[in-house]
Formats: C-alpha cells, structure tokens, sequence
C-alpha cells in the first residue's frame, strides 16, 4: 500500500520503445499488495518485458482469479483489456478467451493458492490443451489474504508465522507441468529481476502455455525464518539450472555475453521461437539438455533432493503445437470472420448433424 | 566507491538544491512549508536567521536558489521561491517581539562599518546581540546602501527597506549618517577593536569612446544617475535614450527612464541574449514596458552635433564560435542610432581612495584589496571587507553572506581567537513519520505549473516612480505555488541491515533513482549501470554499506528524486526512511570553535 498514487513525473532520459511508449506507460494503478511483496517485483518484471517486447497494450489481455496474486493485473498495462474470473477459474476463461480470439497475447496472472488448490484442475488442463498463453504463477507457499495459512506449495518442515510445521507433501508445478506435457516450463525468483525479465519475454513469445513458477516472498507471512519461501532462503537455496537470453526478432543471435559458468557448464542451445526471434539457453550443468523433458525432469528432482531450487527456463519445446493447431480451428479470430461464416444457418447446421447420424 | 558518510552534514545540505546554492544557506523549504501552513510570521523569521532581509530580498534577489531548484530539472520551470519569500514578507505580524535584543551590558568590544548596506548591516544583525558596540559610517542620510539608491522604488518600495534595516539599527547600533569616510588610518586610530568595509562597489564603469564627453549633460553613468533620481536631482529625461549595457543595472535605467517620460527607450548589447547579464525576469519585465532590446551592437563614437548629442553610431557585430568554444567577432556594418540621451550601464567598480595603503592593508594589482576568502579578513589584522568592496559587483544574498562569514570572524579576534578557528557546521536529522503511510509532510506530487507573478497594468505603473510593479501572489497562487516545492530537505534515509533487498523501492520510484548492483566499478562506470544513467554530474549519488543477504550495495541517484516518500512507504523493513534535515549554521557567538554546542 502507498499513500499517494504515483507522480507522473519520469526521470528525463527515460527511453521510448519502437510504440512511442515508456516504460511507465506500461503501469497499472498503484497496488495495495503489503510493502515489500514480491508480487510487486514480478508486476515490474513484467512491465520491462512488456515494453521491451514493444507489447501493444491494447493487444493483450491480462486474465486472474482470486488470491493477492490475482489483483496484480490491475497494476500493470492499464490499457489492456482484462478479465478477474472465479477463484481458480483462470486457465478456461483464458482457454475460452483464446479459442474466441487467437489474435490477443494472453496473461495469466495466478498463485499458489487459485493454481494450485481451487484450480489445480482447470491448470492441468490448460496445459494438457496448450493455450498460447503466459502463465505465471506467483508462488508463496502460503494463503496471504487470509492470514497466512499453508497453500499446496509449501514444503514439508516449513513453518507458519507462528510456528507450526507443515506435515503435507507439496505441489511442485514445475515437476507437474513437465509430467502432463507442458511445452514451456521455467522458475525464476521476484527478486532476480536480471534472469524473470528474459524468461517472461520468452514465455510472452512462445507459442502454447508457458509456465512460469516464479518464488515470490509473502513479506507479511512467509519471509520468517522456518519459511522455505523468503528471500533469504530462497536466495540460499536458489541454483540457476539454465540461464535464458531472449533475442528478439530484430537482433541477430550472437553469442552469449555471459561468461559460461565455472562448474563445467552445458552447450549452447538456441531456439527458435515461432514469432522468429530465439531463446539461448546454457544449461549450468554438463549432460543437461533443457529441450529434453526427461533431463529437465531428472534434473529439477536432483535439485530437490539437494535442497536446491532449481530456477531458469528449464524445459521448452521447440515443436510446440498450440490449442489452434491442435483443433485445426480457423486462422483468423472470430471477431474477424463475416457473420455469415461464422452463423452459417440453420441448413449448414442440418449438413453438419447428419454426418454424425 | 566508498559508501556515502551521510553524517557529514555536507552530504544531505548539497541534496537539497536551493539552500546549497543560497550563498546564505537559506533554508528555503522549511519557509515554504511554513507559509503553505499560513505561518508567516515564523517562516519570516526562519528566513531572517539567514537572509536578514527577506522583504528586500522577496522582491529584488538574484534568486541563485531557482536556477538549481530540483523542480527545473522535473518540470519545466523551478518553484517561484524568490516570491514566495515576499509572501511571508508581506503577511506577516509584527516581528519585533521575537528579535534579537543587545544586552544591556556591553561586552567592550567596539566595531566600526563602512557603509549601511546589506554587508555591513548583517554583520551590525550578528554583533549587536553578543554585547558589541557597533558604529556605521554612512555617506548618505539613510541606511541601505545600493538598495536603497539604486534599486527603484518602483521594485523595492521605501518602506520595505525602512522597516527591515530598522529592525537592525534599532537594536542600538550607533549610527553617523552623513559621515563618509575619509581616512581609514583615522578610523583604526580612533580605538575601533575591528573594521569593517562593507562600502560596496559604488563608482559605475566608464566608456571611453570618441565623443563622450563633448555633451556631459545628456552622457550619464548608470548607478550615478539613478542615484541622482532617487535623490530627485534628476526628474525628467528626454524622449530618446540610449541605455549601453545589458546587466541588471541597465534594466532598472531603462525602466526607470521610462517613468521619466523617455518614449523610445533603447537597450543595446554587444552580445546576443543568451550572454545577457540582466537576470531573465528584468529582462523581461523590461520588454514588458516596451524598451527594445538590440543585440549585438558596439558602441563606437557618440555623435554630438553643435554640442548637443544627436545620436550614436554603432558597429553592428557578427559572432562566430571557433571549436574550443572560443567566440569572436566581426564587424559587418557600422549604424546610426538617433538619440536625445546615454546612460552608460556597463559595470562598476570598487574605488578606494580613503584606505591608506600604508597601514599594513595590501591591495593587488588591480587595486583591490587582499581578502582571505574565508575569513574575510585583510593583510591588517583588524580589518575586514565584505560584500561587494571585497571582491567587486555580486548581488544583495552575497553580502550578507559575507556579512554573517566576518561578524565570525570579528568576534573570534575580539575574543583572542584565531579568525580560521570557524565553527563547524552541524545537523538534525529527524525521522517524518507519523504512522503507516503518514508523514509530518505533504509528500503527494502537485502537477501544477508555476504561477505567474501578477503585475500592475501598464497605464498605472507609469503614473508615479514608486508603484510597485509586482502585486505579490494572490493567496490562490500560494497555495499553488507552495505545493509545487518537492521538500528536498526531507531527506531518503537508508539503513543498509534492515534492507531484504525484495526490489519494492526500485520499483515503485517514479523516476529510476534507485539502484541494488555489486559495488565493483569506479564511480564513472557505476554512474551508466544504474536504473537510469546518471548523468548529471553535479548531482552526488549515495552508496550503501553493503546489504546484508547478497552483499551488493544500494545505490541512489539524487538528481531527480522527487522526495514522495514512495519509497520508504513501500519498504517492509524501514529501511528507507524520510528525514527531515536541518542543516545548523555557524552564526557569530553560537558555540565558536565547540562543534560540540553546534552539534547538540
């Protein structure tokens, strides 16, 4: 929470993007999240990538359900269309919207609590569909609007605010999502702004559901020091398993800046996105190939078993095929087509009842 | 780069742009936020403590606050702080009760002052309450010096100036009006512990062309002549003048001719506009009263018909700017300007024909005398200058600058103390918060643009010498006005152990002032990592200790920070705080030479 809304004024030198926007005209309103919470970090992140990636606002549609998570459309993109649905009801709204309307970059917004409780379901199933959409989950281990009691995320040991220790296993959405097919799985952390930026503008850019678990403190309930979910301990525990460099359409793919890491270090793999702009990815260990879901799998349970959180973009698809070219459906929008194709009439719908008799 | 030692009270009085800059160290936005609470009285007297003359000030300062002021660098225009100084100027209520008094009891010290200008009469404000006897020698038979006879009436009323002066002189400083002095060695004999030259730059500049002198009538020297107006030897000039020069002086002659029933009033510069010395708002309350502004012309004989000047001619300049910035001119054509009068307005300098220069004061090559920077003091142990006798022609704020800088030093010889002893500058600093998200000051942003000063109509401003041209802000304007300052002097203060780093800060500041990096680079290289670059060189930025779970630094970049506090609202640690900042400022007596006093 703040006080005051936030002055229009902008440091002098801030740059225009190839829209003519600033990067503050990617901002929502000010947001009523407590000081200090990372989903605040991530509606940033998400406003550099949003501006990077040059997103026209009025093309994108920010999707949420209920949780502190799901205010956070609102604090980012304020002219972009947006729809706060039923608590965990995100993923078929969203699935609907983009059946609907292909022609939209799609947002999801959700946490720990409406993904992974409530709406487990309707997740897996977005997945299993493989909407083209960006879903990022804002993981906290712990039900914040309702005074901190343990989501489905929070780790086994890991304690409450007041002490009690979680006994139940956790949901790991990463590990879940590579087991039903996702084709874009990453993790990253609020508060490493440097690897969220390029992990959402590659899931922005990905064709099919990119799943982003990004660890984001519960500074009121869960930034303690039994919580496996704060800052501290995610900055202790945190091991980058891949680090991904997003290159727009525009750049010509060089390599790497980044020195490659001391502990021997994977290969380069670049990929190709289908809007033809590429992703670099360099796997931190040796013999991990992040476009394989097996490793990624084995790996990100390898680091568990460490004690590590394994963040970067784990896995992706470079095949992805998307809800669209699942069910063959048509190219352009609904909104696009001429009434009469799309209400044929009542002869058409005869034609069509009696090849199913 | 080091981390910031934000304990050295130069670091936060430098953030807050207007009072660093005040040769003075007015505290600029404490006044303000004084008068936005319609505490006039005690923002008047916040700003005596540094200024002694804020009436005077409020309409005639050089204003080298504005310039700086942050908001010029958020917005287009700084806040109008010059006028909002005559506001509390003029609604306030009787001060008198909560001045300073002279002890009954003197303290044997007696201190002679040249001149009753600004200088000599700040360092009279300084002395007379540590139990000084205090004479000033004045040549004319009011105080005031160059603000009373070279400053118009029209932009400073007399009353103004009377009522300010006497809150000083009526403190018991013994006053010889009509008392030029002749022989400094004369006055040093009389048994004065310290002597002060406060006796300004009073003799204007000459021009030495063909033709200046064959009509002496109608070629005037600018300060001199409007000395002679305020004295009314002179009432009346001829239709069309010529005023050389393009300084301040040269405004107050043109606008002045101008009542004094001149039509076609000229301003001629040997430079283009942007080299004008005239402060901006002169020049274009000038333009206002229909004086023409003619750039680029240089004087170069006057043209006196049958002994009576008809006219000048000029050559008409082209200025060119070589690749080290160096310009340089050429003459394209000469040209005749048809005029009835001159007022030469092309500087003034110091003139010292009453110091003997046998009595231990050096003076240099170009006749002035030596003065230690700091001290103020001279090759005499005894005598002290300041304002514009010490180092040629500033503004008002200057001297009494100087003022308060030689009554230190005039009391520490008194006392037997060497004069380079100076009393350390202190500070307060002060937490702001109220509660959750409440300040003890308005941090909400006000878009609003600078308010307009409201100006008498054309037709009545000429009707008489004395009509103020400035009406003041109406209280409207004010309330404007006083929310537009950005309250620099509550200060963004960090304590790096409490920070978590979760970014909340650097997120939520509107102007990418905040930065957490790895502190590994030199200053230069840091500057082009941060949020935003920084380029702004004059500008400082802060640097943490390193934070607690990553060791990186948190680093600020002051130039463009707002102050909304957003920062310290949105930090779940109290890491950021607001401070209000009170810088404390060496006066004469207050704990001279025991920082210990200053700093409690």
């Amino acid at each position: 929470m703040t006080s005051i809304v936030k002055p229009p004024v902008r440091h002098p030198s801030l740059r225009t993007n190839a829209l003519g926007l600033t990067l503050r005209d990617y901002e929502g309103v000010m947001s009523t999240l407590c000081a200090g919470c990372g989903h605040d970090s991530v509606t940033a992140a998400l406003v550099q990538a949003a501006w990077e990636l040059e997103l026209e606002p009025h093309r994108a549609a920010k999707m949420s359900g209920i949780g502190c998570s799901s205010k956070t459309t609102a604090y980012f993109m304020k002219q972009s269309h947006g729809f706060n649905s039923v608590h965990g009801r995100m993923p078929s709204v969203t699935t609907g919207a983009a059946a609907a309307n292909r022609g939209l970059t799609y947002i999801g917004i959700s946490g720990d609590g409406d993904s992974l409780s409530i709406g487990l379901g309707q997740m897996c199933h977005a997945i299993r569909r493989n909407v083209d959409m960006l879903y990022v989950i804002e993981n906290n281990g712990v039900y914040g609007l309702t005074k901190g009691q343990f989501s489905a995320s929070a780790d086994v040991g890991s304690t409450s605010k007041r002490g009690e220790a979680n006994e139940q296993a956790p949901i790991d959405p990463v590990l879940l999502a590579l087991s039903i097919g996702a084709t874009f799985v990453a993790r990253s952390f609020s508060g490493d702004k440097k690897q969220l930026v390029p992990i959402l503008k590659a899931g922005l850019s990905h064709k099919g559901l990119a799943l982003v678990d990004v660890i984001s403190p519960c500074v009121t309930f869960n930034d303690h020091d039994g919580s496996t979910k704060s800052y501290k301990y995610t900055r202790d525990h945190e091991v980058e398993a891949v680090e991904a460099d997003y290159v727009p359409v525009h750049l010509e793919i060089t390599l790497p800046e980044r020195a490659a890491p001391s502990d021997g270090g994977g290969e380069l793999h670049v990929v190709p996105m289908h809007d033809g702009s590429a992703v670099r990815l360099r796997a931190t260990a040796a013999g991990y190939d992040p476009t394989d879901r097996a490793s990624a799998y084995a790996h990100v349970r390898a680091c568990q078993a460490r004690g590590e959180v394994a963040t970067g973009l784990l896995f992706i698809d470079p095949a992805s095929r998307d809800m669209h070219d699942q069910l063959r459906t048509t190219a352009a929008p609904l909104v696009d087509l001429p009434f009469e194709s799309l209400c044929p009439g009542a002869a058409a719908l005869d034609a069509l009842m009696k090849r199913h008799r | 780069m080091k981390p910031t030692d934000v304990d050295d009270p130069r670091y936060y009085h430098k953030v807050v742009d207007c009072q660093w800059a005040c040769p003075a160290h007015t505290n600029v936005p404490a006044y303000i936020r004084l008068i936005a609470q319609g505490r006039y009285t005690e923002s008047y007297l916040l700003n005596r403590q540094s200024n002694v003359f804020p009436g005077v000030l409020g309409r005639t300062c050089d204003r080298p606050c504005e310039p700086a002021c942050r908001r010029g660098r958020v917005d287009e225009k700084p806040v109008a702080i010059c006028r909002l100084k005559r506001v509390a100027s003029d609604l306030r209520d009787d001060i008198r009760p909560f001045l300073p008094t002279a002890p009954e009891e003197k303290n044997g010290k007696r201190v002679a002052l040249v001149g009753a200008g600004p200088a000599s009469l700040t360092v009279a404000n300084d002395l007379l309450p540590l139990g000084y006897s205090v004479t000033i020698f004045e040549k004319n038979t009011e105080p005031g010096g160059l603000m009373r006879i070279n400053i118009p009436s029209f932009r400073l009323p007399a009353s103004v100036l009377d009522e300010e002066c006497g809150y000083i002189i009526d403190m018991g400083a013994e006053m010889r009006y009509g008392t030029p002095v002749t022989s400094l060695k004369a006055l040093l004999d009389e048994g004065f512990d310290a002597v002060f030259v406060g006796s300004g730059a009073p003799k204007g500049k000459e021009l030495d062309i063909p033709g200046r002198h064959d009509d002496p009538a109608h070629v005037h020297i600018g300060i001199e002549w409007l000395a002679n107006v305020h004295f009314r030897h002179v009432e009346k000039i001829e239709p069309r003048v010529v005023i050389i020069g393009v300084g301040n002086t040269a405004m107050d002659c043109c606008r002045t001719a101008k009542r004094l029933g001149a039509t076609d009033v000229k301003v001629v510069a040997r430079r283009g506009r942007k080299h004008f010395k005239a402060s901006p708002w002169e020049l274009e309350d000038a333009v206002e009263e229909q004086v023409e502004i003619v750039e680029n012309r240089s004087p170069r004989r006057m043209i006196v018909e049958g002994g009576r000047l008809t006219g000048m001619e000029f050559d008409v300049l082209e200025w060119s700017e070589d690749a080290s910035g160096r310009q340089s001119s050429r003459v394209v054509r000469t040209e005749i300007v048809p005029c009835d009068a001159v007022i030469l307005a092309i500087g003034q300098e110091n003139n010292f024909p009453w110091i003997e220069r046998d009595i231990g004061v050096e003076f240099d090559a170009h006749g002035m005398p030596v003065v230690d920077r700091v001290t103020h003091r001279s090759t005499h142990p005894r005598v002290f200058f300041g304002g514009d006798a010490a180092w040629g022609p500033q503004n008002i704020i200057w001297a009494v600058a100087h003022g308060h800088q030689a009554a230190i030093s005039i009391d520490l010889a008194c006392q037997g103390r060497p004069v380079t002893d100076r009393p350390p500058e202190g500070m307060t600093l002060v937490s702001v918060k109220n509660g959750l998200h409440s300040w003890a000051y308005d941090n909400d942003f006000d878009p609003s643009a600078r308010q307009v000063m409201r100006h008498e109509e054309l037709t009545r401003r000429f009707q008489a010498l004395n009509v103020e041209v400035e009406l003041g802000f109406s209280p409207e304007q004010v309330a404007t006005e006083v929310s537009r300052c950005l309250n620099c002097d509550i200060q963004t203060h960090f304590t790096p152990k409490r920070c978590i780093e979760c970014d909340a800060c650097i997120d939520v500041c509107p102007t990418n002032c905040l930065t957490i990096t790895t502190n590994h680079s030199p200053e230069a290289e840091l500057r082009q990592r941060l949020s935003a670059p920084a380029v702004n060189l004059s500008q400082e930025i802060y640097l943490s200790e390193p934070l607690p779970q990553t060791t990186r630094v948190m680093v600020k970049d002051e130039d463009v920070c707002l102050h909304c506090g957003l920062c310290a609202e949105r930090c779940p640690t109290a890491a950021w705080d607001m401070r209000l900042f009170d810088l404390l400022k060496p006066v004469a007596g207050a704990a001279c030479g025991q920082p210990e006093l200053v700093n409690a």
